[in-house]
């Protein structure tokens, strides 16, 4: 390298670490206005919840209800910790979720892989794609019933069915956007076709498979309540159809909230998951 | 790295069309170069020499003809002949290292010996302290010598090159072609380039091969017989690049497209001077 080429290499070294510091400052402010807003957000549901819970509970008529408040939601927590309860419906409802969203990836990103690449299967499969998509998850469910043995299984397959398709078409349409060249590039350094598929191609869109499966893990959640209140005596849906019978309104409110923090949990570990793959620069 | 004795590249009536009904790219195209050599195919757009290069480089078929090296047919991509192109095309998951060790993972290399190779060749290119970094972090010219010791790192008896300065500012341009050139020399590779700056043809051939006309043929085989290192102030390439010139306007004639060359040249020189 000349030393001109060395002048201008400290030069943007130089330039590169100021501004390196003035973006330090700046991300940890907006770090702390991002939490204060979290924080703020939440409190400000809490206190819907509670005045909510404050009308019930003042009413003659709705006060049979004041289960569904805050506090008594809150203080039913020890009590379903203590037999298990919760423990067993997130443990029963979360290997129902992960099985389908699983058998969701394993056949849908190869789909949408071959969505992506082949023109014939694209056009093929486009009709018959959308039309199934159209169909309401739950209404595969006498079908479902019949076909497989278990309840557990029919539940599978309703998530599984449910989760398809955000995976495969978020996989064909990240394809759509990986650079022709980088094809060319790799044929030319000798890739092999198994190299395509593992060092070009998934790396190039995981981005968008996981975003496809942020999308899937929504729509599986969405789908794995109420499918779990029919034939099945246990998980979380089955756990809020039981309480609704006992007339247990706190435990009801307790588990409908345990279902939102679950589901905001695995969408957070899902769009931490997107930043750490996404290769795109901020 | 151990050196290479290049190949003797054979292509005799070569010729080639997209389509049977598109029209003939280019017709009865015959080159011999020795080991080592350096050419620079100059031309207008269109004239076929991109689709050359991509034939020379097994990415595309012929339609007739031969093309050898070393006496084998080149009929698929193979990691003894390499080709960069216009953009870098990194791959933009990979760090510097991945990306440059990348083809010898393909070759399923032993991780001691890739990162033993891929230290030497961005130590060949200059990046040592780019290793680590990013490839979206780098400018233009990094990520095209990011591209370049991809390249050299598969140790290749060709290196064919499309045009791969053209997006480069004048300066990194002028930096990288005499790097490319000396390493060829050094390494003992030959090069292969498609270009429409004359400068570049005369700062980088031992021989620039004209092509003009449609279908495209070779019209003009000249030797740039001139000591390295070249510098574009040197009277000496000055003479070279104005008979050069003078072929290119000869063979082409299109007095147009030289003359914005030339002016582009000028801008390009007096950027240079600039720096």
């Amino acid at each position: 390298m000349s030393n001109g080429d060395a002048d201008v290499a400290n030069i943007d070294a130089a330039e590169a670490a100021s501004t390196k510091a003035a973006q330090n400052t700046v991300t940890a402010k907006s770090v702390g206005k991002s939490l204060f807003n979290w924080a703020a957000g939440l409190a400000i549901l809490f206190v819907l919840w509670w005045f909510g819970g404050y009308l019930i509970e003042i009413n003659p008529d709705t006060t049979n209800f004041k289960g569904f408040g805050p506090i008594p939601t809150f203080k039913a927590f020890p009590e379903l910790f203590a037999i298990g309860k919760i423990q067993a419906a997130v443990s029963t409802s979360g290997y129902r979720l992960g099985a389908g969203l699983l058998i969701a990836i394993v056949v849908g990103v190869p789909i949408g892989i071959l969505l992506g690449r082949s023109k014939v299967f694209r056009e093929l499969s486009n009709s018959p794609f959308q039309l199934i998509r159209m169909i309401s998850p739950l209404s595969w469910e006498p079908i479902a019933v019949i076909v497989f043995a278990t309840w557990n299984g029919a539940i599978v397959f309703l998530i599984a069915v449910a989760a398809i398709w955000p995976v495969v078409f978020a996989t064909a349409a990240g394809l759509a956007k990986v650079d022709p060249a980088w094809f060319k590039v790799a044929r030319n350094l000798g890739a092999k076709p198994w190299h395509m598929v593992t060092q070009i191609i998934l790396p190039a869109i995981m981005f968008d498979i996981l975003t496809g499966v942020r999308l899937a893990l929504g729509v599986g959640w969405i789908v794995l309540v109420p499918a779990e209140f029919l034939g099945v005596t246990s998980g979380l849906g089955y756990s809020i159809a039981d309480a609704r019978e006992t007339l247990s309104y706190d435990h009801l409110t307790a588990m409908v909230l345990t279902i939102g923090v679950m589901g905001y949990i695995l969408d957070s570990s899902c769009a931490m998951l997107i930043k750490r793959f996404s290769w795109h620069h901020q | 790295m151990a050196e290479r004795t290049g190949v003797q590249i054979t292509i005799k009536t070569l010729t080639h069309r997209y389509t049977a009904k598109s029209p003939v790219t280019f017709e009865n195209v015959d080159v011999m170069a020795e080991p080592g050599e350096a050419l620079v195919i100059i031309g207008r757009s269109g004239c076929g020499k991109s689709t050359l290069l991509h034939i020379l480089a097994g990415l595309l078929g012929k339609t007739s003809g031969t093309v050898r090296l070393d006496g084998k047919d080149v009929t698929e991509p193979s990691s003894q002949w390499i080709m960069m192109f216009q953009a870098p095309h990194l791959f933009p998951w990979m760090s510097v290292e991945q990306n440059v060790g990348i083809g010898l993972r393909f070759a399923r290399w032993p991780d001691d010996k890739v990162k033993k190779r891929v230290a030497e060749v961005i130590g060949l290119v200059h990046l040592e302290e780019f290793a680590r970094s990013n490839t979206q972090d780098l400018s233009g010219g990094q990520q095209q010598r990011v591209a370049l010791a991809r390249s050299l790192v598969m140790e290749p008896d060709l290196l064919l090159l499309d045009e791969p300065f053209s997006a480069l500012d004048a300066f990194t341009r002028a930096t990288l072609q005499k790097d490319v050139r000396a390493l060829s020399k050094q390494l003992g590779f030959n090069l292969v380039m498609v270009t429409h700056d004359i400068d570049e043809a005369v700062i980088m051939a031992d021989r620039a091969l004209v092509m003009a006309g449609s279908p495209g043929q070779i019209v003009h085989d000249f030797k740039v017989d001139l000591e390295d290192p070249r510098e574009r102030q040197d009277p000496k390439v000055q003479s070279m690049r104005a008979t050069l010139m003078q072929i290119f306007h000869d063979a082409a004639g299109v007095p147009v497209d030289s003359e914005e060359e030339e002016n582009s040249n000028a801008a390009s020189n007096a950027e240079l001077v600039g720096n």
